[in-house]
């Protein structure tokens, strides 16, 4: 991708009058949208792979019971370390990157409204990046305390622990940034006509997920900075022994950490809303519902936080709070599952690779939301709690949701972003081999889960270890099959078919009318839409 | 769609954003208050929990007792001589400490038991003996222990003394600042 915006530039010099740097000072210094998405995704892509290679470490321990490949405290670390990339690192820088590239294309903008702004937004994920994985060559490693950062072991842990709180910092800075930068060209830099029901789906879900970033990313560094000072400059929030409290550290996070949840998947409602259509042939059903369903999750997710601490001693009539609101949201969420079933539903479909994906995640995603039900209910969680059940719960929604949506979006639009068409027959090896595996690795997590395994220990009990050794394997083919998925990009930036500009036979939208590649300056001025 | 309209929404979202940081340190005093309105974390936690391995048909004196070791010029005494609970009820004291020198210093409290066998029986699940203690020169503090009383502890035991000893930590880094001279002296 990143290759090719380079040859788009090439080709049109004519279109760039202020002459640019060559070479590294290019990316560093660029302000343009398509750049900046394709430094995002690069980022994303890297990250998977650090992060991926740490899930192989924790599965390779877990293989077997006992202690065989690492040392239960590195083991820790790779946990911590798996989870805050994975969310921070991959799938919002993902998403980041798909909103940079297509936002302005499918809004008829030339650009996003603070460039300055968004070459900043960017660079500082390689900092909090390089920052995170310092600890681990720090004295005792790196952070070991869990991606939720809880006290008392963040409060008590060494020098990385510091690193971590920073780089969280960071990461909230630039979320932020690129949060006001979406709203602003959303709202402002429309293309005559464009009304907002007129936008496109992928539009409105960041849109709203902007939204939701500006209002809670605040608040999780609020909570992370109350660490930092517990830690160095003797204020007791959360140390009991001075007066603090543990589970209000819980509140905050929680606050932050469940709207966190859809930042991380309203995104993947939206790109799968602009490929069933595509791929079914038909306007996407219902498409004002799909917008007020999208506005009431991100509002209720404000609501519902304490469904992850229903042990540390509510009042029931708080628990009954939470477990009724939880499950108000598969309300909306089950419209946008009907509305998707519904696009599909006669249409003339055909199953290229970002359509199988898209549809992998509509089942899939529909599995995670189930268990997520399952955990809403408070008689239930308190027994799931903190076990291999919840664990198979996060990874439908973020596994095969989230993380499906990005590569079905990586699909769907890679032809227009190099001009080339991606090799169709790697593609599908790449989702029967990801979908199968996928499935592998997480779906005994429910039985083991329900059995009692407890979540983020080096070892297990015997019993489970025939389960164990399936996700394992599971886990180590999925792995290695997403190698499949560099080939592809790899091999369309490096020629291909020829894109058409339109690319897919049913695909509707302003991206669509320019050429394949995407020119390095579009829609200067700006297309009228009827 | 001017520059103008976009600097004006730039800074509303700055605003929301710097407003949003500081409702999360809002939550601290708004915690506090749901707590005390709904009474949670008042002390009688074991009520909500329903608690009932609460042993009422006996029960038990517990006295306090606090030392300082020679070398830690520290004031420390229980702001309690004496309570009485049932085995399996949670209870919290206090103790008070009080740093008497004008140095930085870091001790670390050590439990002690009367009986020495009582010990097992006191599940401690807050207490400053967990992590060392710093206070500032002339700095004064009350810290609290909450604990429960195991029910399985042996019958003809019907008073417990807890005692701690606080010394100086020897490998604090902050008693290495100021305090190191007394720790060797
Ligand atoms: C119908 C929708 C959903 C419901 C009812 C739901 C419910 C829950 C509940 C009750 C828990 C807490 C379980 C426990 O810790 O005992 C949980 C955990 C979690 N959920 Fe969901 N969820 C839903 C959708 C999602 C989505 C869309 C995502 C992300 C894309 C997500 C990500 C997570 C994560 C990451 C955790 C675990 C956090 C941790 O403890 O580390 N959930 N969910
Ligand atoms: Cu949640």
């Amino acid at each position: 991708m990143a290759h090719d915006a380079t040859h788009a530039h090439d080709a049109i010099p004519a279109h760039d009058g202020h002459g640019q740097p060559g070479g590294i000072m290019r990316w560093l210094t660029t302000t343009n949208h398509k750049d900046i998405g394709s430094l995002y995704l690069w980022f994303a892509g890297t990250m998977f792979l650090v992060a991926g290679s740490f899930a192989l470490v924790i599965r390779a321990e877990l293989f077997q019971p006992g202690l065989q490949v690492v040392h239960p405290d590195f083991f820790n670390q790779m946990t911590t370390l798996h989870g805050l990339i994975m969310v921070f690192g991959v799938i919002m820088p993902a998403w980041a990157g798909f909103a940079n590239w297509q936002i302005p294309l499918m809004i008829g903008a030339p650009d996003m409204a603070f460039p300055r702004m968004n070459n900043w937004g960017f660079w500082l994920l390689p900092v909090a990046g390089f920052l995170l994985l310092l600890g681990l060559f720090m004295p005792g490693g790196a952070a070991a305390g869990g991606w939720t950062m809880y006290p008392p072991l963040f409060v008590q842990g060494g020098i990385s622990y510091d690193l971590t709180i920073f780089a969280i910092h960071i990461l909230g800075a630039s979320s932020i940034m690129g949060s006001i930068n979406i709203i602003t060209t959303v709202l402002n830099m429309r293309a005559p006509g464009m009304t907002l029901m007129k936008m496109p789906l992928f539009v409105w879900t960041w849109l709203i997920t902007a939204y939701l970033l500006i209002a809670t990313v605040p608040v999780l560094a609020g909570a992370v900075t109350m660490l930092l000072t517990d830690r160095h400059f003797d204020t007791h929030f959360f140390n009991p022994a001075g007066g603090g409290d543990p589970v209000m550290f819980q509140h905050i996070f929680w606050f932050f950490g469940h709207p966190e949840v859809y930042i991380l998947i309203l995104p993947a409602f939206g790109v799968v809303s602009q490929i069933i259509p595509t791929f079914a042939r038909k306007p996407l059903f219902g498409y004002a519902s799909m917008v007020y369903a999208t506005a009431s999750i991100a509002i209720l997710s404000f609501i519902v936080w304490a469904h992850h601490m229903f042990t540390v001693g509510m009042p029931a009539a708080a628990q009954l709070f939470f477990m009724y609101s939880t499950m108000l949201i598969a309300v909306p969420t089950g419209v946008k599952v009907f509305n998707w079933v519904a696009t599909m539903w006669k249409g003339s479909m055909t199953f290229e690779t970002p359509m199988l994906f898209a549809i992998a995640f509509v089942c899939l995603f529909t599995i995670g939301g189930f268990s997520g039900l399952v955990c809403a209910m408070t008689p239930v969680d308190i027994q799931i709690h903190d076990t291999y059940y919840v664990v198979a719960h996060f990874h439908y929604v973020l596994v095969s949701g989230a993380l499906f949506a990005i590569i079905a979006g990586v699909y769907y639009w890679l032809p227009k972003w190099t001009g080339h068409m991606y090799d169709e027959k790697l593609g599908k090896l790449h989702f029967w081999l990801s979908v199968i595996s996928m499935n592998v690795t997480f779906f005994p997590m429910h039985f083991l889960g329900l059995a009692g395994m407890p979540r983020r220990y080096a070892d297990y009990a015997l019993q489970f270890a025939e389960f164990n050794m399936i996700a394992s394997i599971g886990a180590f083919i999925f792995g290695f099959s997403q190698l499949i998925f560099l080939a592809v990009i790899i091999k369309a930036i490096r020629g291909g078919r020829k894109a058409s500009d339109q690319v897919w036979e049913g695909a509707q939208g302003l991206e669509w009318t320019v050429p394949s590649p995407a020119p390095y300056h579009t829609f200067e001025t700006a297309p009228v839409v009827k | 769609m001017d520059k103008a309209d976009n600097r004006i929404l730039l800074k509303k979202l700055v605003v929301v954003t710097v407003g949003m940081f500081g409702f999360g340190f809002a939550m601290v005093p708004f915690y506090y208050k749901i707590c005390e309105v709904t009474g949670i974390n008042s002390g009688d936690a074991q009520v909500l929990a329903r608690n009932t391995q609460v042993d009422t048909r006996r029960t038990i004196t517990l006295e306090f007792d606090a030392n300082v070791d020679a070398h830690l010029p520290w004031r420390f005494r229980p702001l309690q001589r004496s309570i009485r609970l049932h085995p399996g009820e949670m209870v919290q004291v206090l103790y008070e400490v009080e740093n008497l020198s004008d140095r930085d210093i870091t001790g670390q409290a050590i439990p002690s038991y009367g009986p020495q066998l009582a010990g097992r029986y006191v599940k401690k699940i807050e207490c400053f003996c967990f992590t060392g203690q710093t206070l500032k020169a002339g700095e004064k503090k009350q810290m609290p222990v909450m604990m429960v009383m195991d029910p399985a502890l042996p019958n003809d035991v019907h008073t417990v003394t807890l005692s701690y000893t606080f010394f100086v930590q020897p490998d604090s880094g902050k008693a290495a600042q100021g305090g190191r001279p007394a720790a060797n002296g």
